[in-house]
C-alpha cells in the first residue's frame, strides 16, 4: 500500500467514514506529513465517497492545513490591529530581511515559510507570531534574529 | 445581466477587463466549458447545481475571505477533473463566468468559405426551446422557422438528427433483443444485462469516471449526433457527390457535453472528424440574431431530403423516457408483430418528471422465433439527472435491482433540460417543453422508428440487418469503435 493510502486509511478507520470526519482526517494527515497533497485528497475522497473537489475546498478553507509543500517551520505573524499597533510591520520587515522572502513564500533551503495570520489571541503581549505550534510574544527585531537563529540550529542538528 | 448583454449583442468588448488588476484565471482548455473567474460573483449556484442536481461535485468553494473563489480540484482545468461537461452549471450561472465554448466564428468562417460544403443537423430538443431565446413563449415548436433560418444563414444542407435517432433505436433495440436472446435462450452467463442507453455524452463520461466496471453494459450504438456525423461524411457525401474532405459538419445540440463528445479521439469513423463543430441552442439563437433574421415572421420550411425525415419516436428522444418509449415501440413490434399495447402508442408509465421511473412490459404471444420471451416481463428503468443515475447504478451494483434495459439522461428532464438550452430552464419550463415534444410526436404521420422510409432505404443500401452477415464497414459508422472490433469478430 503506498504511503499516503495507508495514512489515509488509518486516519479514516480511526475517525470514521462520515462526512463530519473529514476535518479530523485532514488534521491527522497534516500532522503526519506536514502537507496534504493531491494524492492524499483523492484518497480521502475515495475513503469517504465524496467528491475530491470538496476535500480540496475544506482543506483550503483552513489556514492551518497546508495543501502545498511548505517549509519545515511555518511562521505565522499576527496581522491584526493590536499587533499592528505594537509594531508588527517592523517585525515583518526584519523577517523579510533575514529570510529574504515575502509573505506566502518559502526559503530556498526549505526551512521557513512566512505567512500572515489573523489574531492569535496574544493581544496583550503583541506583536506575536507562531512558529509551527510554538507562540512567540512581545517580539522585537533583535528577538526575531535569535528566534530564527535558534530554529536554524535545530534544523542543522537534525 | 446575460440577457441584457445578449439583447444589445455586446459580446466580449463592452466590459472592463479585470484580469490585469487581480490574479484571475480563465480556463479555455476544456472543449465544452469556459470558466472565467473574472466574471464570477461567487454566488455558488454552480456548486449547488453540481452537487445536488448531478451529485458530481466538480466545483467547490476554495479559500476564504477575499481569496475565496469557485474552483475545481486543485484549481485544475475543467477537462482534467471529474466533470461530465453536462453544462447545468452553465445554465445556472447568472453572469456568464461559466459559459460553453463558442464555435460561432468557426461556423461563420465555414459558411463564408466557398470551398466548404456545410452540413447542419439539429437535435430533437432544439426545436422546442429555440423560440424561447428569440422571444417566443416556452413550449412552442419552431421546427419550420428554425429550418428556414438555417437555410437563410447559408448552410448548404439542413438535415435532422432525428433521422439518426431512429437509426439509434433500431440499433439499440436489436442489440437489446440480441442480449435478451443470449441471456434467456442460450443461457450465456457472459452477457451483460441490464443494457443501458448510450446517447447522453454526460452520462457516458459519468459512467467512465464512477462506474467503469459497468462500461460493457452500455449499448454499443453511437449517439445520434455521432452516427449522423459519420454518415454525413460517408453515405451523404457519396450520394450527393461532395468530397468529404471539403465537408464541414455542424450540429446544433441542447448540450455542452456534445462538444466534448465530438472531440473524442475515437470519433473519426469517416476518416475525418465526424462532427466538426457543435453549437448549443443558445449559440444558434445568437447566430440568428447576428444574421439579422426576424425569426418570428419567418415562413416555415422543410428539411432537405434524405437524412431529413424522422418519426415521432425520433422526436421524443428529447424528453426523459423518450428513448425507452421509442425502443419499446420497435422492440415489442419486432418480437410480437403487434403494436405496443398502449392507447395511441403512448407508453405513459415511462413518461413524467419523477427522478427514477420503473415500468415492466409483459410480452405475450410472441412470433415463433422469439417464443423464449413468452410471458417474460421486460423490466425497464428511466432515470434523469446524474444524482438519480447514481442511485440506480448503485442499486444495479448491489444487485438489488433486476432491470433489463435502463435509460439514463444526464440532464434533468432529458435533453430538453440540457446545459445548452436557453436560460432560464425551470421545472415549469421543462414541463412546457415536454408537452411540446409529446404533441409533436402525436402529430407525426410516422410514429415508429422502423417505419421511417428514409431509414428503411438506408438500411437496404447498407444491408444493415444484423441477422444477416453484417459488413464491418457499416458497423464502424454506427457503433463505438471498440465494440466495432468485437462485432467484426462475429458477434454481429
Amino acid at each position: 500500500m503506498p504511503e499516503s493510502q495507508s495514512i489515509v486509511h488509518k486516519a479514516a478507520t480511526k475517525r470514521g467514514r462520515k462526512r463530519q470526519s473529514l476535518l479530523p482526517i485532514l488534521q491527522d494527515i497534516y500532522e503526519h506529513k506536514h502537507v496534504i497533497d493531491e494524492e492524499d485528497m483523492v484518497e480521502v475522497a475515495r475513503e469517504l465517497d465524496i467528491s475530491a473537489a470538496h476535500v480540496y475546498g475544506t482543506a483550503t478553507f483552513y489556514s492551518f492545513l497546508e495543501t502545498r509543500q511548505s517549509g519545515q517551520f511555518i511562521i505565522r505573524l499576527c496581522k491584526t490591529i493590536t499587533c499592528m499597533m505594537h509594531g508588527k510591520n517592523l517585525i515583518l520587515q526584519e523577517l523579510e530581511r533575514i529570510l529574504k522572502i515575502k509573505p506566502g513564500q518559502t526559503t530556498p533551503d526549505g526551512l521557513f515559510t512566512l505567512k500572515e495570520a489573523n489574531c492569535l489571541g496574544q493581544c496583550h503581549k503583541g506583536p506575536a507570531m507562531l512558529v509551527n505550534d510554538t507562540p512567540h510574544t512581545e517580539l522585537t527585531p533583535e528577538k526575531i534574529r535569535d528566534i530564527i537563529d535558534g530554529y536554524r540550529r535545530e534544523a542543522l542538528k537534525l | 445581466m446575460q440577457s441584457l448583454s445578449h439583447e444589445y449583442i455586446i459580446g466580449e468588448n463592452g466590459y472592463i477587463n479585470l484580469i490585469p488588476f487581480k490574479d484571475y484565471t480563465i480556463d479555455y482548455f476544456s472543449p465544452s466549458i469556459i470558466k472565467d473567474d473574472s466574471k464570477c460573483i461567487r454566488c455558488q449556484r454552480c456548486v449547488r447545481t453540481c452537487d445536488e442536481l448531478q451529485n458530481i461535485g466538480a466545483l467547490t468553494v476554495s479559500g476564504k475571505g477575499s481569496e475565496m473563489k469557485i474552483s475545481t480540484f486543485f484549481e485544475k482545468s475543467m477537462y482534467q477533473v471529474v466533470c461530465t461537461n453536462c453544462g447545468q452549471c452553465v445554465n445556472r450561472c447568472p453572469t456568464g463566468a461559466l459559459v460553453e465554448k463558442h464555435y460561432i466564428d468557426e461556423v461563420w468562417g465555414a459558411i463564408n468559405n466557398d470551398k466548404k460544403y456545410v452540413v447542419v443537423q439539429t437535435a430533437p430538443a432544439v426545436r422546442i426551446a429555440l423560440g424561447e431565446a428569440l422571444g417566443i413563449d416556452p413550449g412552442e415548436i419552431v421546427t419550420g422557422k428554425m429550418v428556414a433560418a438555417l437555410k437563410r444563414m447559408g448552410f448548404d444542407a439542413v438535415l435532422d438528427t432525428d433521422f439518426t435517432a431512429d437509426l439509434t433505436i433500431i440499433e439499440e433495440g436489436h442489440e437489446l433483443l440480441q442480449r435478451l436472446t443470449r441471456a434467456l435462450k442460450d443461457k450465456d452467463p457472459a452477457v451483460k444485462l441490464p443494457m443501458t442507453t448510450s446517447c447522453s455524452p454526460g452520462w457516458i463520461k459519468f459512467i467512465e469516471h464512477l462506474f467503469p466496471e459497468f462500461l460493457s453494459h452500455l449499448s454499443t450504438a453511437k449517439s445520434p449526433q455521432q452516427m449522423f456525423g459519420a454518415l454525413a461524411k460517408t453515405y451523404y457525401a457519396k450520394k450527393t457527390g461532395v468530397d468529404p474532405a471539403s465537408m464541414v459538419s455542424v450540429s446544433i445540440m441542447p448540450c455542452t457535453a456534445k462538444k466534448f463528445e465530438a472531440n473524442r479521439p475515437e470519433m473519426y469513423a469517416s476518416g475525418y472528424q465526424d462532427v466538426d463543430y457543435v453549437l448549443t441552442t443558445r449559440e444558434l439563437a445568437l447566430m440568428i440574431k447576428q444574421a439579422g433574421i426576424d425569426f418570428k415572421t419567418l415562413a416555415d420550411d422543410n428539411y432537405d431530403s434524405f437524412m431529413g425525415e424522422s418519426s415521432g419516436a425520433g422526436v421524443i428522444f428529447g424528453a426523459t423516457g423518450g428513448v425507452m418509449e421509442a425502443a419499446l415501440r420497435t422492440v415489442y413490434e419486432v418480437v410480437t408483430g403487434r403494436e405496443v399495447p398502449f392507447e395511441g402508442l403512448n407508453i405513459t408509465p415511462v413518461r413524467g418528471m419523477e427522478g427514477v421511473r420503473e415500468a415492466a412490459i409483459k410480452i405475450e404471444q410472441p412470433l415463433p422465433e422469439y417464443d423464449f420471451l413468452e410471458g417474460v416481463e421486460v423490466k425497464t428503468c428511466v432515470a434523469h439527472g446524474l444524482a438519480n443515475a447514481k442511485t440506480v447504478m448503485q442499486k444495479v451494483k448491489d444487485g438489488t435491482a433486476a432491470y433489463h434495459f435502463i435509460e439514463i439522461m444526464a440532464c434533468p428532464g432529458g435533453c430538453l433540460g440540457g446545459g445548452g438550452q436557453p436560460i432560464p430552464t425551470s421545472p415549469e419550463i421543462r414541463r412546457q417543453r415536454t408537452s411540446a415534444i409529446y404533441s409533436e410526436d402525436a402529430h407525426k404521420m410516422i410514429r415508429k422508428s422502423h417505419e421511417n422510409p428514409e431509414v428503411l432505404r438506408f438500411i437496404r443500401i447498407f444491408s444493415l440487418s444484423h441477422s444477416d452477415t453484417c459488413r464491418i464497414n457499416c458497423c464502424t459508422q454506427l457503433i463505438r469503435p471498440v465494440n466495432a472490433i468485437k462485432r467484426a469478430k462475429g458477434a454481429c
